[in-house]
């Protein structure tokens, strides 16, 4: 057997694993064996890649995968898990970056024999340029956003999807040239323009749209990898390449549905940059009566009560409170109250981001709920704390059709027979809408810092 | 030359049609370490960094590889890594603790 066979044979080993790995990482009994069967996949993928006659020589592997490995251990040992979603952006760059790199190495190796690449296979190099070059580019966008470096908010500028087009137009044309001819500076361009076209394609998106920019940057670079597999005929690139496509469009579109919104609706519509002004209520409207609680009345309803939800939003996470919430969660059980978890599913600046949260704080996940299960159950729940979320738990998204985010799936907290919100101040959230939950009759507002606050709720419990 | 661009099409597609059967339903508490797993096979690029940086053909061709290498293997390691110690944090009960 040649070795180009036994090559061929590890790929389809490889490409098994990462299908079952997939599949196991869909439920929380099987994750972790998937997750080291897709780790185990890539390994056989690599070993079997050194055997290649194409390799002449071995140094530049060694040093790229030492650096490479180095640095991607520290991150990954040393990351807390509120930087996971920056983490998660820098991954998807790099793997987009790499791609790139590869048909971009591709096509100056045509260059060098002197003939022109074939069309077909210029058309692959340009495209796999232009999604990894996108994925990188508007990875870092995404990270800046996420670690503070850029604008949270939406970025807008006029005329911004018309310079868009013109931008993709003007990339049509580019990959046209570098297909017709063997021109360095078309490849150049090309990457150059590929870049700029992947900022101004993440900058305008705002905050609370994170996880589906996140979403969809996961799986652009699974396309991007599929496309480095084009240019270079691998079939073990092309297939695990759109197997994360699909996974990503698959979290993409279970992000969008949690919001209500199509994916051009979140990718062009800039929402939350302005223009909904006129739906944010002034907080000291007359009718509008805001109650507060002091920590110790707090806990006095938590501890006295059957039941308690807790639903945390992105507030949770910039305060770092998921100890101190567990710390408060276990105390009530020991006093015989049933503590749950409410969890929305765009909580957060990426998917699952809350889960991962309260996982480090050592909260056992049966006792995290999803949206659609924890909804019935909020009628009968006696206290429901709300720990920096908002516009998941908005119910103008269920009866006020002129509100932006009507019709968004929301946790209806509003069912429950108390209410508390812990929050900083009474300014909107992201979509600038008012809440009506704020000032309604069963709600108390505890004003402050969230771990502050909660770090006070631990006290009074304590010492009741 | 067609021919085998239309073999990588067929197998894209039905490789993205695995993909969708495959993951379907996922909860919401695996969303984040399914994005990361997945994440990290698309590290996948490394194969091909590790072809073209092992090929010596010229000064900037190899300088590209060894970055392309670097930057794939951070996904990879970082990916699989970071995956395993979130899903380590997923506990039924409070068991070692």
């Amino acid at each position: 057997m040649s070795a180009a066979l036994l090559i061929d044979a590890a790929y389809v080993i490889a490409a098994v694993l990462f299908i079952v790995g997939l599949k196991r990482l869909g439920s929380p009994e099987t994750a972790r064996s998937g997750n080291i069967s897709g780790a185990l996949g890539m390994l056989v993928a690599i070993a079997a890649t050194l055997f290649s006659q194409e390799i002449l020589g071995f140094g530049a592997i060694l040093a790229g995968v030492g650096i490479g490995g180095l640095i991607g251990l520290v991150l990954a040992r040393t990351v807390q898990m509120t930087a996971m979603p920056q983490l998660v952006a820098v991954f998807n760059g790099f793997g987009g970056g790499a791609s790139a790199l590869v048909a971009v190495d591709e096509y100056i190796r045509i260059g060098e024999t002197g003939a022109a690449a074939t069309p077909d296979v210029a058309f692959t190099i340009a495209a796999g340029i232009l999604i990894g070059t996108v994925t990188f580019s508007g990875s870092m966008v995404a990270f800046g956003k996420l670690q503070g470096v850029v604008s949270g908010n939406a970025v807008t500028y006029p005329l911004q999807n018309a310079s868009n087009a013109l931008i993709a137009l003007g990339i049509l044309g580019v990959a046209g040239w570098m297909i017709s001819a063997y021109d360095p500076r078309a490849l150049l361009i090309l990457a150059a323009v590929s870049f700029v076209f992947g900022i101004l394609l993440v900058i305008p998106i705002g905050g609370a749209d994170m996880p589906v920019v996140i979403a969809l940057l996961n799986s652009y670079s699974g396309l991007a990898a599929s496309a480095a597999g084009f240019v270079l005929s691998n079939d073990i690139l092309i297939i695990s390449g759109a197997l994360v496509g699909a996974s990503g469009l698959i979290l993409t579109s279970i992000m969008c549905r949690a919001m209500n919104r199509s994916l051009a609706n979140v990718l062009f519509g800039a929402f939350g940059a302005g223009g909904t002004t006129a739906a944010i209520g002034p907080a000291g409207d007359g009718d509008k009566t805001v109650r507060e609680i002091t920590p110790d009345d707090a806990a006095v309803l938590m501890a006295y009560s059957k039941s308690v939800v807790v639903v945390p939003g992105y507030g949770l996470a910039v305060a770092q409170a998921q100890h101190q919430v567990r710390e408060m969660g276990d105390l009530l059980e020991e006093k015989g109250v049933d503590v749950r978890y409410a969890i929305h599913p765009v909580a957060g600046r990426m998917p699952g981001h809350m889960n991962v949260l309260l996982a480090e704080a050592n909260v056992p996940y049966p006792q995290l709920w999803e949206m659609e299960r924890i909804n019935p159950e909020l009628e009968r729940t006696d206290v429901v704390l709300i720990v920096g979320a908002n516009d998941v738990v908005n119910p103008t998204a269920e009866d006020d059709p002129s509100s932006p985010i009507y019709g968004m799936p929301i946790i209806e907290v509003h069912h429950a027979k108390h209410t508390i919100v812990l929050k900083r101040s009474l300014s909107p959230g992201f979509a600038g809408i008012d809440n009506p939950l704020f000032y309604a009759e069963s709600n108390r507002m505890l004003f402050g810092d969230a771990k502050a606050s909660i770090t006070a709720l631990v006290q009074e419990l304590k010492n009741l | 030359m067609l021919e085998a661009l239309l073999i990588s099409i067929t197998i894209f597609v039905l490789a993205m049609f695995v993909g969708f059967e495959v993951i379907t339903k996922v909860p919401t508490i695996l969303h984040t370490p399914l994005m990361s797993g997945s994440n990290a096979i698309s590290g996948i690029a490394i194969i091909g960094a590790v072809l073209v940086a092992g090929r010596l053909s010229g000064t900037l061709s190899v300088t590209l590889g060894v970055i392309a290498v670097a930057m794939a293997t951070i996904n990879v390691v970082g990916g699989f890594l970071v995956t395993d110690r979130m899903l380590q944090m997923f506990k039924r009960k409070e068991e070692g603790q």
